[in-house]
C-alpha cells in the first residue's frame, strides 16, 4: 500500500516539478506571479491531442499505449506552447511592463489570460474527458506489490531526463547563464550587454515547453480535460515556494514533496480532500521557513 | 413587461450583492492593498454558513438548525470574519504574491471541504429551502422580488455609508498610508499588521455578508455557485470600476454583472442546444478579455480614485 502510495506520488511529483521549473523561471525573471503557468499545461496537452489525432495511427511501441505519433506531437506541442507563451507576452504582458505597470497588474492581467486561454480549451475541444489512446496496457510489477504502468515508468524517465539536461543548459550555455543572470540582477545584467528582450522570449519559450511536457504527461497518465492545468495549478505553487527561488533543483525536490504528500495524505484523508494538501505545506512552509527550503532570499 | 420587470429586479440584485462584494475587496485591495486571491472562498463561507443556520432541520444534516434570517445573516458574518481571522494570523504577514498565492488556496480548501463535508454541506447537493423575509409577503411574486432589491439595497447603503465613515477616520487614513508607503507608516508607530489584519477581517466580512444574501435570494446552495470563476469575476468588477473608489466598485459590479448576464442571455437565444457548455466558455473568455484590455489601456478604471490633498495644503 504505502510503496504504491510512493510511487504513485513519486511520478505525480516529477510531473509537478516539471511545471514548478518553469512557473519559477517565469517569475523569478520576469518577477511576477503569473496566475496563467497553468493554462499552458493544459493548451500544450490538447495541442498534442490535436496532433496525434492528425497523424497517422502507427503501431503502438510495446510496452508502451503510444506510437510515434505521440511522440512528434509532444515535440510539435512544447514548441508551439512556447510560441503561445511568447504570443501572449507580446500581447498583454510586455505592453503593461512597458506601460511601467506595477508587478500586481501583471498577476491581474494573469488572472485574465488564465480566464480566456482555459476557456478557451473549453471552446475548442468541448468539456469531455479525452485520451491520447485507447490502447490498454499491462501494469508491470517493479517492486513485490508495487505496479506501474510502462507509460508512467517511460514520464518519469523522461522527467529526469529533462532535468539533467535544463540544469545543463541553465549552467553550461550562454542562453542559460543570461537568464540565471536577469534572475539575480536585471539591472546589473542589463549594463553588462545582455539582451533582455531574448532573455524574456528564452524563458517563455522554456517554461512554455516545459509545462506543455507536464501537461502531456498529466493527459497521458490520466486524462485530458479544460481544468487539467487549473487543478495543478496550486501544487505548482506550493512546489515552486517550497522549493525557494533561485534553484532548479529546490523546484525539482518541491515538485517530489507535494507529489508525495498529496499521494501518502490519500492513506489518511478521504480522496476528496487531496486537493488541499499544497495548500497545508504551503501555509508550513510560509509561517516556518518563508525563504523557502532550499533558498537565502527573504520572503515577507 | 412584467417578465422584463421582474428580470431587471433579479439582474439587479445580484449585481448590488456582488457590489457589496467588490466594496469588501475594495477595502483590501483598493484602500490597503491587501491581495486577496481568494475572495469566493469568503463569499462561500457567508453563503453556507447563512445555509446551516437557517436550514429546516433534517435527520441527514448536522446543522440545519433553522435559526430566523436575521441571525443566519449576522451568524453568516461572524463566521466569515471568524475564518478570515484565522487565516489572515497565517498569512498576512506574507509579502503580496505570496499573500495572493496563499489565499488562492484558502478558496481552493473551502471549495474541497464544501463538495466533501458531505453531513454538514450537503456535498454536491448543497442545501436548499433557506429562508428570505420577502418570500410570500406579496400575493404577487413581482412585488416579492422587488421587496428583497430593496432589502439588499438598503444593506447596501449601510455598507457604504459605514465604509465612507470608517476611511475618513483616523483609521482609514492609516490604511491609505499603508497602501502608499508601508515602511513610513511603521515609522510614526503604527502596528501595519494589526491594520492589515483588521481589514482583511472587514473586508473578508463583506463578502460573507454578500455570500449570506445570495444564499438567501435563491433559496438554495451548492458548490456549483462558489467555482474560483467568481474570485476572477469579481476582480474584474473591481478592475473595471475603479478600485480605492465605492463609486467605481459598484459601477463595476453592475456594469460587468450586465456584460455577463447580457452575454449569457445572447447566448442562450442564438446558440444551438448541442453548444451550451461551449457558450459558457464564451461568457468567460470575454470577461478575461474586458480585464486584460482595461489594464492595458484604462489601468485606473472607469472611475478612478479621487485625489484627495490635505484641507490646509494649498
Amino acid at each position: 500500500m504505502i510503496g504504491q502510495a510512493l510511487v504513485d506520488g513519486l511520478l505525480t511529483g516529477g510531473i509537478l516539478s516539471l511545471g514548478a521549473i518553469g512557473y519559477s523561471l517565469c517569475s523569478q525573471i520576469l518577477r511576477f506571479s503569473n496566475f496563467a503557468h497553468s493554462e499552458l499545461l493544459t493548451w500544450g496537452a490538447y495541442i498534442a491531442l490535436m496532433v496525434v489525432g492528425s497523424l497517422p495511427l502507427g503501431t503502438p511501441l510495446a510496452p508502451f499505449s503510444f506510437g510515434w505519433p505521440f511522440l512528434v506531437a509532444v515535440l510539435v506541442a512544447c514548441i508551439c506552447t512556447g510560441f503561445l507563451a511568447i504570443g501572449v507576452d507580446a500581447l498583454v504582458f510586455r505592453r503593461l511592463r512597458a506601460n511601467g505597470a506595477a508587478r500586481l497588474t501583471l498577476v491581474f492581467a494573469s488572472f485574465g489570460v488564465a480566464l480566456t486561454l482555459r476557456h478557451a480549451v473549453l471552446f475548442f475541444w468541448g468539456g469531455n474527458a479525452q485520451y491520447y489512446s485507447r490502447n490498454l496496457t499491462m501494469a508491470v510489477e517493479i517492486l513485490p506489490g508495487v505496479r506501474m504502468l510502462p507509460d508512467q515508468i517511460f514520464v518519469l524517465g523522461l522527467t529526469v531526463v529533462l532535468v539533467v539536461v535544463l540544469h545543463l543548459f541553465l549552467s553550461r550555455s550562454r542562453s542559460g547563464i543570461a537568464m540565471r543572470a536577469m534572475a539575480d540582477n536585471p539591472a546589473l545584467s542589463r549594463a553588462s550587454g545582455i539582451d533582455v528582450a531574448a532573455v524574456i522570449r528564452w524563458t517563455w519559450m522554456l517554461s512554455g515547453a516545459l509545462a506543455a511536457l507536464a501537461g502531456i504527461f498529466a493527459g497521458l497518465t490520466v486524462q485530458l480535460r479544460p481544468e487539467l492545468g487549473f487543478n495543478m495549478l496550486l501544487a505548482i505553487f506550493a512546489a515552486a515556494i517550497l522549493g525557494g527561488s533561485g534553484n532548479l533543483f529546490g523546484a525539482v525536490l518541491g515538485g517530489l514533496i507535494v507529489g508525495l504528500a498529496e499521494s501518502l495524505s490519500t492513506l489518511m484523508l478521504p480522496t476528496g480532500y487531496k486537493g488541499a494538501v499544497p495548500f497545508v505545506l504551503l501555509l508550513l512552509v510560509l509561517s516556518l521557513r518563508p525563504q523557502g527550503l532550499f533558498s537565502k532570499s527573504s520572503r515577507l | 413587461m412584467i417578465g422584463l420587470i421582474s428580470y431587471f429586479a433579479f439582474f439587479l440584485t445580484v449585481a448590488l450583492i456582488f457590489g457589496i462584494v467588490t466594496l469588501g475587496l475594495d477595502l483590501q485591495w483598493g484602500k490597503t492593498g491587501i491581495f486577496n486571491a481568494g475572495v469566493v472562498g469568503f463569499y462561500a463561507i457567508g453563503a453556507y454558513g447563512f445555509a446551516i443556520l437557517t436550514a429546516p432541520a433534517s435527520p441527514a444534516f448536522l446543522g440545519n438548525f433553522g435559526l430566523p434570517w436575521a441571525v443566519g445573516i449576522f451568524g453568516a458574518m461572524l463566521i466569515s470574519a471568524f475564518a478570515a481571522l484565522l487565516v489572515g494570523l497565517a498569512t498576512i504577514r506574507l509579502r503580496d504574491d505570496y499573500l495572493s498565492v496563499a489565499s488562492f488556496g484558502i478558496a481552493i480548501t473551502i471549495q474541497l471541504i464544501v463538495t466533501n463535508w458531505q453531513p454538514m454541506t450537503g456535498g454536491t447537493m448543497g442545501i436548499g429551502q433557506l429562508p428570505n423575509p420577502t418570500r410570500g409577503l406579496f400575493e404577487v411574486r413581482l412585488w416579492n422580488g422587488i421587496a428583497y432589491l430593496g432589502l439588499v439595497a438598503t444593506v447596501l447603503a449601510l455598507v457604504c455609508y459605514a465604509l465612507a465613515r470608517m476611511t475618513r477616520s483616523p483609521w482609514g487614513r492609516v490604511l491609505r498610508a499603508m497602501r502608499e508607503d508601508e515602511p513610513a507608516a511603521r515609522t510614526l508607530g503604527k502596528n501595519t499588521v494589526a491594520f492589515r489584519l483588521q481589514c482583511f477581517v472587514i473586508g473578508s466580512t463583506l463578502m460573507g455578508l454578500g455570500g449570506a444574501l445570495y444564499a438567501s435570494f435563491t433559496g438554495f446552495v451548492s458548490p456549483a455557485d462558489f467555482l474560483p470563476i467568481v474570485t476572477f469575476l469579481v476582480w474584474t468588477m473591481l478592475i473595471v470600476g475603479g478600485s480605492g473608489n465605492a463609486l467605481g466598485a459598484l459601477l463595476g459590479a453592475i456594469l460587468v454583472w450586465g456584460i455577463w448576464s447580457m452575454l449569457g442571455a445572447a447566448i442562450a437565444r442564438f446558440m444551438p442546444v448541442g453548444l451550451q457548455a461551449q457558450a459558457g466558455a464564451v461568457q468567460a473568455m470575454f470577461i478575461g478579455i474586458v480585464l486584460v484590455l482595461v489594464l492595458l489601456f484604462r489601468p485606473r478604471g472607469l472611475v478612478g480614485e479621487a485625489p484627495t490633498t490635505s484641507r490646509t495644503s494649498r
